[in-house]
């Protein structure tokens, strides 16, 4: 299939082909870039930390649940928790409702609700967030130990 | 190479090689179907956090994955068409059009099943979910504009074209979650790249992936056999080949 060898109106065809796919792949890059910020599902701790996401507007935020940072508020289903990219910025996040399964410390979450004026969100949906990382409990468990003997085992979850 | 490919382009050689394929493919395929599916569903061990609904990847990441190879194949194939004019391609776009929107159809669906237990919501409109959703319009936009067009010159050309224009989603849905935040966990499943989960877990992940090719591809050989016998109904080598029957 030599490119010179090719019939021109073949060639010619295959040039229009290629044009019109890099055409509407400019226009859609263009699009996307455009909307970029839109397309985020979520604001990250640092960008709240930084003022970059707005106060008073429904919005999402996303990080990571910091270890003993869960706690309880009063009798009822009200819970409080930090979540951070891991690194320096946090965001304390309060929620009224029931939490999904995979809500625990150290994982990731994405709550939908509202910054107040104090840098505190108040969220009214939370939802877990998996990492792509699979494994059966007992390896869970050995990594766990070896965790805490300071091995460093790369698990990360994409908030950096 | 090319001449091998000219003589494939054949609709009546197509029928006859791919004859002889037909039943060791299918068959290859359902028994790796089966068997790729009774050892995820029974011995792999469940996950440390998702349970048992680790299960579902089974089933939702092969087709994801095949849903966006399967639109490479059927852009492929338009384009073949659009350069060549060779009328089998055109076949193969028709064909594999509703298998596609099925397998996106499947992906979109046991995603949202895993959705529920796991992040607590069926759907959201992150960057891969939604561009996902695209890529089943886009089937569904191939297939609605062929009938639309139906035995109007130039329908084969048309739906070629968009088909190819589709092709600037593919990239958007591969990159989505590492282009913008999103609930969507990057990719789980990879050749190149090392597993994110121990051989037990990876390995029918494997069986399954296989076994969900080969069911397309069979099934896709079996629906262009198909519609070559309409097209070319009234040929004397199908009707030579209805008579034998």
């Amino acid at each position: 299939m030599k490119f010179g060898r090719m019939k021109s109106h073949r060639r010619n065809r295959l040039l229009l082909i290629v044009f019109i796919v890099c055409a509407a792949g400019g226009a859609t890059t263009f699009a996307l870039f455009a909307l970029n910020e839109n397309i985020n599902l979520f604001y990250s701790p640092d960008q709240i930390a930084q003022g970059e996401a707005p106060v008073g507007k429904t919005i999402r935020a996303g990080g990571m649940v910091q270890d003993d940072s869960v706690t309880r508020t009063g009798e009822g289903l009200g819970v409080s928790f930090v979540i951070s990219d891991m690194k320096s910025a946090q965001v304390t996040v309060e929620f009224e409702g029931i939490l999904p399964d995979m809500f625990r410390e150290g994982q990731g979450v994405i709550a939908l609700g509202q910054l107040n004026s104090e840098g505190v969100f108040v969220a009214e949906e939370v939802l877990a967030k998996h990492d792509e990382n699979y494994m059966p409990p007992e390896v869970a468990a050995a990594l766990e130990e070896a965790h805490e003997s300071g091995v460093d085992t790369g698990q990360k979850a994409g908030y950096e | 190479m090319l001449n091998w490919f000219h003589r494939l382009g054949s609709p009546k050689t197509f029928f006859e090689i791919s004859g002889r394929w037909q039943v060791p493919l299918l068959s290859l395929a359902v028994l790796m179907l089966a068997g790729g599916a009774a050892w995820a569903l029974l011995f792999v061990p469940p996950d440390y956090q998702q349970g048992n609904s680790v299960r579902i990847m089974y089933i939702h990441v092969p087709a994801a994955i095949l849903a966006q190879s399967g639109y490479v194949m059927m852009a492929g194939a338009a384009a073949v068409f659009l350069i060549w004019r060779i009328k089998l391609a055109d076949v193969a776009v028709k064909c594999v059009a509703p298998l596609g929107a099925s397998i996106t159809f499947l992906a979109l669906v046991t995603g949202a099943i895993w959705g529920k237990p796991t992040w607590g919501t069926w759907w959201v409109w992150d960057a891969r979910l939604t561009s996902t959703l695209v890529l089943f319009f886009l089937y569904i936009g191939v297939i609605a504009l062929r009938s639309a067009m139906d035995r109007q010159a130039g329908v084969g050309r048309a739906c070629a074209i968009l088909a190819l224009v589709g092709v600037v989603n593919l990239p958007v849905i591969k990159y989505s979650v590492d282009w913008w935040y999103s609930l969507h966990q990057p990719a789980s499943f990879s050749l190149t790249e090392k597993p994110s989960m121990p051989i037990e877990m990876w390995l029918p992940l494997l069986v399954m992936v296989i076994a969900y090719y080969l069911f397309f591809f069979s099934v896709w050989m079996m629906r262009i056999r198909n519609e070559i016998l309409v097209r070319e109904k009234n040929t004397d080598w199908v009707k030579q080949w209805l008579a034998v029957r």
